[in-house]
C-alpha cells in the first residue's frame, strides 16, 4: 500500500508520518508537494499536522486552496482513503470534506500532552484493529482543537455513527466530545489527536499503530490506480 | 473604486475563549465596567467594479475564505471611492 503526505508550508508532522508509515508499518509513503496536481498511484492520502501557512485566517483556511487539495477532494470522491491529523482535520474541515470546524481550545492555552481516547465506533476501515469502546493513549498538541458542530450536523454524526473518537476528558472543550469524526462514506476521517507520534514504545505508547493496521488490513487488495 | 469594510466575529452560540481572556484583562487593567468583548476579524478590500455587482462578490468572498460560516458570521459596509 503506498501512502502520499502532503507537504504543505508549515507542515511539522510530515516527517513523523512518513517515519511511522515507512521506518515502523514497511509501507511505500512520498511527501508531496502542495503544488501536486495528481495523486495517481497512491492508494491513501494522510494529510499531517503542522501550521500550514501560518494558519493565517484560520487553521486550514489558506491550505484549501492549494493545488493539491483539488487532487484530494477527487482523491476522496472517488472513495479512496484520506486522513487529516491535527492541521490535517482542520484542512479537511476548511475544504468541507468533513463537517464541522475546529475553534481555539475552550482554556484559550496551547495543549500539548497525552490524552486518553474511546474508540467509539470500530466498524470503520479506520479502526477495526481496536476493540470496541477500547481506551487509546494518543498525545495532543493543538491551540484549536475544539470540534463545533451544530445540533442538527451533531445529531446526524451521530445517527451515522461518523463519530470515531472520543475524548475520556475533553481536554479542549470539543462539542460531544469528539476527537475524531469520519464522513458519511466512511472513507475521510479526521482527528485530532495523534496517532504518528505514538507507534513505538520508546513514545511513550504504541496505541496509534491501530488506525495505520487498520487502513492497511482494509486497503491490502487494493491495487496502484 | 471601492473601499468594501469586512468584519467577522463568531456566532452567538461559539465560545470566544480570545475575547474573554481580553475581558478578564480589561477587568485586571480596572475597565470593572466593561461587560462582554468579542473579538473578531477586520478587513480592508480595495477592488474595482467587474463584471458583477461588487455585493455579491464580497458576499461570495466571505463564503468562501473570510470566514468560515460554520462558526462564524459576517458584515460588511460597501463605500464608493475616487479611482487613485
Amino acid at each position: 500500500m503506498k501512502f502520499a503526505v502532503p507537504v504543505f508550508p508549515g507542515s511539522n508532522c510530515d516527517y513523523d508520518m512518513v517515519n511511522a508509515l515507512r521506518d515502523i508499518l514497511k509501507m511505500e509513503a512520498d511527501l508531496v508537494s502542495a503544488d501536486t496536481t495528481t495523486l495517481t498511484g497512491y492508494d491513501a492520502v494522510i494529510l499531517p499536522g503542522g501550521f500550514s501557512y501560518g494558519d493565517y485566517l484560520r487553521s486550514g483556511a489558506i491550505a484549501r486552496f492549494a493545488p493539491v487539495m483539488t487532487a484530494v477532494k477527487a482523491f476522496a470522491a472517488a472513495g479512496k482513503p484520506v486522513m487529516g491529523i491535527c492541521n490535517g482535520f482542520q484542512i479537511l474541515t476548511e475544504a468541507g470534506l468533513l463537517p464541522g470546524a475546529l475553534q481555539a481550545n475552550r482554556s484559550s492555552k496551547f495543549i500539548c500532552k497525552t490524552s486518553e481516547l474511546i474508540v467509539k465506533n470500530n466498524q470503520t476501515q479506520f479502526s477495526s484493529a481496536y476493540a470496541s469502546q477500547a481506551h487509546i493513549q494518543l498525545p495532543i498538541a493543538h491551540g484549536e482543537g475544539n470540534y463545533y458542530c451544530d445540533d442538527e450536523t451533531l445529531t446526524t454524526l451521530q445517527e451515522h455513527q461518523q463519530i470515531v473518537f472520543e475524548y475520556v476528558d475533553n481536554p479542549n472543550g470539543s462539542t460531544a466530545n469528539i476527537a475524531g469524526v469520519m464522513n458519511q462514506a466512511g472513507n475521510v476521517l479526521g482527528m485530532m489527536p495523534h496517532p504518528e507520534r505514538a507507534v513505538e514504545a520508546i513514545l511513550g505508547s504504541t496505541d496509534g499503530l491501530g488506525i495505520f493496521q487498520s487502513l492497511i488490513a482494509a486497503n491490502k487488495e487494493v491495487t496502484h490506480a | 473604486m471601492y473601499l468594501v469594510k469586512i468584519y467577522v466575529t463568531y456566532k452567538q452560540s461559539i465560545l470566544d475563549p480570545k475575547g474573554e481572556a481580553v475581558h478578564d484583562a480589561l477587568h485586571r487593567l480596572g475597565y470593572t465596567n466593561v461587560d462582554e468583548v468579542e473579538l473578531g476579524k477586520y478587513f480592508e478590500v480595495k477592488m474595482h467594479a467587474d463584471k458583477r455587482p461588487v455585493a455579491t462578490e464580497v458576499d461570495e468572498m466571505c463564503d468562501q475564505l473570510l470566514a468560515n460560516v460554520n462558526m462564524e458570521t459576517y458584515r460588511y459596509e460597501i463605500t464608493e471611492m475616487e479611482a487613485l
